[in-house]
């Protein structure tokens, strides 16, 4: 029978930077994580934005893959939309190597004085007594600890938000499905990513290729189930004939991206989830480490003041939604928006916009400032969403 | 009687069925895919989310 303060479910980019987090504020923390290897498989393009990153960790050679300078978008009538690094807010700065990087921050988790257990999933959970009593699995072992507050960082299958009765469940229009290859012998600019829209490639969703290096990328896709009439494996494999038919496969990652925007909480009572279990992930992009991190690190802080007020109920854990919320919750209530609209673009529609930004230059790769300039030219198509935008 | 089975040479093990399911009618234990008949209620809604078509509903 072992007591903590806080048990953190998942060792992803949430789970590791809340471990950290709580840990360095001197509370006793357990780091769980059902797989045996920290950081596979993985279920990521890889891509970050590089301030967001700094925000949290020094840059390192061995956990980034390839650095980035412009995005290409690319529509279905091959119009080209270029967008480069010349100013701040870059969405996609870095392409990290996951495996590597997972492990980085699980190590930082553990150096700050958290406990850290692999191949150990949470089984049950009740309520006793205003802390938790969760089982777990440890190497086949099932054991039961106390806990005052448990973090679900526990992914897009959370079972934290369930057990906690946060309804999270994903309605097939608020997740993307997506396949990803690693891929060699294929040409691409690896200071360069590469974006591929329309439904004529991927329904709901969009393909992308992440530069690893100089010699490989993430060439990937992501559908959205209620309007794909295949499997994204299907999309996937007939944009790489097509684009790619020299390209050799020596990967293959499978991933369920949530598109949900912002949930109304992501707390209940001893219980708070961060990052894909708490749907983070941003609806237009798809990228979530970074909201992640900065979902972890908040929800370690609230940890740490409801332990001090020895409180942990829903109501004192709302500082942590308002936390998020004022962070990047307005981003993915914007995004969702955005992304609603892009959906009913038909594919005539998206050519005729990327061709009035073709050649020209912006200098900022960001979905806000594509959708600014998208604005500009086209103000009565996007009209609904100006306040979004401007 | 019908039942839904997953293809485990297809599956990618990623989660995203059990994101989808209403009814907690499955779980990802590792890497390996639980389906628990008893509470499915064959709404297909994880066949059609499912990125490597691993799932069927099948007699």
């Amino acid at each position: 029978m072992t007591d903590y303060d806080v048990v953190v479910v998942g060792a992803g980019p949430a789970g590791s930077i809340a471990a950290k987090t709580a840990a360095e504020k001197g509370l006793d923390v357990l780091l769980i994580e059902k797989r045996q290897e920290i950081g596979v498989p993985v279920r990521c393009a890889e891509g970050v934005s590089r301030e967001g990153l700094e925000k949290f960790v020094n840059p390192d050679s061995k956990w980034i893959a390839s650095e980035i300078e412009n995005a290409e978008i690319i529509s279905p009538s091959n119009h080209k939309v270029v967008l480069s690094a010349e100013n701040a807010g870059n969405e996609v700065g870095y392409v990290l190597e996951r495996k590597i990087f997972d492990r980085y921050l699980a190590r930082l988790a553990s150096k700050a004085g958290a406990d850290v257990l692999t191949k150990t999933s949470a089984v049950s959970f009740k309520r006793e007594n205003g802390t938790v009593k969760l089982g777990i699995r440890s190497m086949g072992e099932f054991s039961e600890i106390t806990a005052k507050i448990v973090i679900g960082a526990d992914g897009v299958e959370s079972r934290v938000a369930k057990w906690a009765g946060i309804d999270t469940t994903l309605k097939l229009n608020e997740i993307e499905s997506c396949v990803q290859y690693l891929m060699t012998n294929i040409e691409f600019d690896d200071d360069t990513t590469y974006f591929w829209v329309g439904r004529k490639y991927a329904p709901g969703g969009y393909i992308w290729l992440f530069p690893k290096g100089k010699d490989a990328a993430n060439v990937g896709i992501g559908v959205m189930p209620s309007l794909a009439e295949k499997s994204a494996k299907w999309y996937l494999d007939r944009f790489v004939e097509e684009h790619f038919p020299e390209g050799e496969i020596v990967e293959v990652v499978v991933g369920g991206v949530p598109v949900k925007g912002a949930i109304d909480t992501a707390v209940a009572d001893n219980v708070m989830l961060a990052g894909d279990a708490a749907r983070h992930t941003d609806p237009i992009t798809g990228g979530g480490i970074i909201n992640a991190m900065s979902a972890g690190h908040h929800a370690a802080i609230a940890a740490y003041e409801a332990i001090k007020a020895k409180d942990y109920s829903k109501e004192t854990l709302k500082r942590y939604d308002e936390k998020w919320k004022s962070d990047f919750g307005e981003s993915l209530v914007r995004n969702k928006k955005l992304q609603e609209k892009m959906m009913r673009l038909d594919d005539p529609t998206l050519d005729r916009l990327a061709k009035s930004l073709e050649g020209m230059p912006i200098e900022e790769m960001s979905v806000r400032r594509l959708a600014f300039e998208l604005f500009k030219k086209h103000p009565r198509l996007l009209w609904d969403l100006r306040e979004f935008i401007v | 009687m019908k039942k839904l089975i997953v293809n485990r040479y297809r599956c990618g093990y990623c989660g995203a069925c059990v994101a989808v399911c209403k009814f907690n009618a499955n779980e990802l234990v590792e890497t390996y895919l639980e389906i628990y008949e008893d509470k499915c209620t064959l709404c297909q809604a994880c066949v059609r989310t499912c990125p490597m078509n691993a799932l069927e509903v099948v007699e």
